[in-house]
């Protein structure tokens, strides 16, 4: 059975609490970022429909939110996803190296997950970090001004935490 | 040195505190505009003539004051810091050093506008600036600065932070009040505004973070001290993200009076283009405006030099000027191909339609095709006609803005720089080589000057 800790229950108690009487639904995304960061990563089925249950909303509803933006992963992910910036300002500054350079070393393509499940990699637009380019999202923080020797670094981070 | 009014203080240790941030003079202007009637709030932001810094210059005070106020019925202050337009890293900035300055111009404006519930609507990406924003209003609501009965003045006031979860369309402001309800990031069609029927129906203001730091010294000195800042219809300051090929990329805030070239090439700003390389292009404000070659962005047509105003950037109309937009500006090198960095945006504008109307779902995708095309040297001298064509079909005929925004970087690029598609379409094996456009762009510019 999927379910919330009593302790991430009163979480989602108090998200929906920032918002008036009967529009519950408005904590609709604040509610599937926990979820996501609480089940493995990814939102699955069976979570959607939970969140759903959550909010007395449809799961309709929840399934044509998840499908939207491009946060929601609805396929299960490695332990670390690495979100490459491609968008104009990064490519000036070089993000297609960087790119090719993560799926060299890591072996895999983008949108693919390495066979130990511990790396994805994703190219992703504009960031915000334009000035600070090259960069990647990694979780919830920027890695910014990208070099193979920083990429380097950052993996063997990874597999330094993981084991 | 332009004069700060946002960022003065962004780097005073500690000022992302309260106490700091206090000690330093910060809040006086809630308890100014406490003292003052809501109404007299409006008008210091219209004499202010502060423009929305979120893209569009739409004036504040103006659209204020367009809030309808039926009784009985909530209304509602958000804050847009969905910040997504390439090129533009403003907000973040602004949020990260110096939170506080926000959330004192929200309680000014909500207690102008009558919101007792204000959100401030966040890219999901920056989930660690949530955290900054969720402690300063916690700690303004500690000190008495939100919450009930404020300052003993009975105006109660709540401000909520809530997170997006990527998507660009967010940013336009009837797609993000969609998106606090809980739904798809699908833009209304207007009329009604949101002034009249935004969030949960009711009268609604969305404005930039920008702005809404930008009210705190506006309260403080008066709008009039305000508007003597910057020249003509671009009163105070402006904050600046700059990236691309410059020695300092980063944000800077300008008042509105310094020249282009003076913005890219002094030290004190962008410090001039790496590896002694020459300017060839620059979108000034952010992705959505007009690419300009470097001749037409440092003067105008006219032969005037250009400034860094939403005046004499929009010079010349799309024929031979831009806009100031969001400002995010990009700095483009001799060495940089405009196919291709055309072809990155129509890129992201394909993967950031919402999809509800069929000239921008299918037009930008399309447009990404053939760009790409054209920069790997698989390109026809018609498909340039054809790009036109589309872009031309996009502006104008869909529900919001992004058709626009989509459009106009395509038109601009072959505009200003079609021989540089058609060497790609005649020299394929060349500009598969070496992936860089002309550099005879930049010929007539090489103005190292000291700032
Ligand atoms: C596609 C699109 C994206 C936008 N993105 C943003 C944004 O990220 N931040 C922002 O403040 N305004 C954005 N805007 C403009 C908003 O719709 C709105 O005009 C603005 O938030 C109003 O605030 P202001 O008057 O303070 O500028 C966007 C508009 C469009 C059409
Ligand atoms: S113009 Fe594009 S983004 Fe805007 S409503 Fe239409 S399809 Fe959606
Ligand atoms: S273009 Fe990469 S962060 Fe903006």
């Amino acid at each position: 059975m999927i379910g919330f800790t009593e302790a991430k229950l009163k979480e989602v108690e108090q998200l929906i609490a920032r918002y008036p009487d009967g529009k519950q639904k408005s904590a609709l995304l604040p509610v599937l970022h926990l979820a996501q960061q609480e089940f493995g990563g990814w939102l699955d089925v069976p979570v959607m429909d939970y969140v759903a249950q959550l909010l007395k909303i449809e799961p309709i509803e929840v399934y044509e939110v998840a499908s939207f933006y491009s946060m929601y992963n609805l396929k299960p992910v490695g332990k670390y996803l690495f979100e490459v910036c491609q968008t104009g300002p990064c490519m000036l500054n070089g993000s297609d190296n960087i790119i090719d350079y993560i799926k060299e070393k890591l072996n895999i393509g983008v949108g693919e997950t390495t066979a130990d499940g511990l790396f994805t990699l994703k190219t992703a637009e504009c960031l915000g970090a334009c000035g600070y380019a090259p960069m990647m999202q990694m979780g919830k923080h920027y890695r910014e001004h990208l070099t193979r020797e920083k990429v380097d670094a950052i993996i063997e981070e990874c597999r330094a935490k993981a084991n | 040195m332009s004069r700060k009014l946002l960022l003065e203080k962004a780097h005073v240790e500690g000022i992302r505190h309260y106490d700091v941030y206090r000690r330093e003079g910060g809040y006086r202007s809630v308890e100014k505009a406490f003292r003052m009637a809501p109404a007299d709030i409006v008008e210091e932001v219209k004499k202010s003539g502060l423009r929305g810094r979120g893209g569009a210059g739409f004036p504040t005070g103006m659209k204020w004051s367009f809030l309808a106020k039926p009784e009985g019925v909530p209304r509602y202050l958000v804050c847009n810091a969905d910040e997504s337009e390439p090129g533009t890293f403003k907000d973040r900035y602004l949020m990260e050093f110096i939170p506080h300055i926000l959330i004192e111009g929200m309680i000014v404006s909500s207690f102008a506008l009558g919101s007792n519930r204000s959100y401030i609507y966040i890219r999901g990406e920056y989930a660690w600036i949530v955290d900054i924003l969720e402690q300063a209003i916690e700690e303004a609501k500690q000190n008495g600065f939100l919450g009930k009965n404020i300052l003993g003045t009975g105006f109660d006031c709540e401000i909520y932070v809530h997170r997006g979860a990527g998507a660009y369309i967010c940013g336009e402001e009837t797609a993000l009040l969609e998106s606090l309800e809980g739904k798809r990031g699908n833009p209304r069609i207007k009329p009604p505004f949101p002034a009249v029927k935004g969030l949960y129906d009711c009268p609604t203001v969305v404005n930039n973070v920008e702005t809404l730091a930008a009210v705190v010294p506006i309260i403080n000195d008066g709008g009039e001290e305000y508007a003597k800042i910057g020249v003509g219809k671009s009163t105070g300051t402006k904050l600046m993200s700059a990236c691309g090929n410059i020695n300092k990329p980063g944000v800077y805030e300008i008042d509105m009076t310094i020249s282009v070239e003076e913005f890219i090439f002094s030290d004190e700003y962008c410090g001039g283009i790496p590896n002694g390389k020459r300017l060839k292009a620059c979108i000034p404000g952010g992705s959505s405006v007009p690419i300009l070659p470097a001749n037409l962005l440092l003067t105008t047509a006219k032969g005037e030099k250009r400034l860094m105003n939403y005046e004499s950037l929009s010079d010349g109309g799309f024929a031979t000027g831009s806009m100031m937009g969001s400002g995010g500006f990009i700095v483009l090198d001799e060495d940089q191909c405009v196919v291709k960095h055309t072809y990155t945006l129509a890129r992201f504008y394909r993967h950031e339609s919402c999809g509800q109307c069929s000239p921008c779902r299918e037009g930008t995708g399309w447009m990404e095709k053939i760009l790409l095309n054209i920069e790997k040297g698989k390109g026809k001298i018609s498909d340039i006609d054809l790009l036109w064509d589309i872009q031309r079909k996009i502006e104008g005929n869909t529900i919001c803005p992004l058709g626009d925004a989509a459009a106009w970087p395509v038109a601009a690029a072959i505009r200003h720089f079609r021989d540089e598609f058609e060497w790609h379409v005649k020299n394929p094996e060349e500009c598969l080589r070496t992936n860089y456009g002309l550099a005879h762009y930049a010929d007539p510019i090489h103005v190292p000057v000291t700032g």
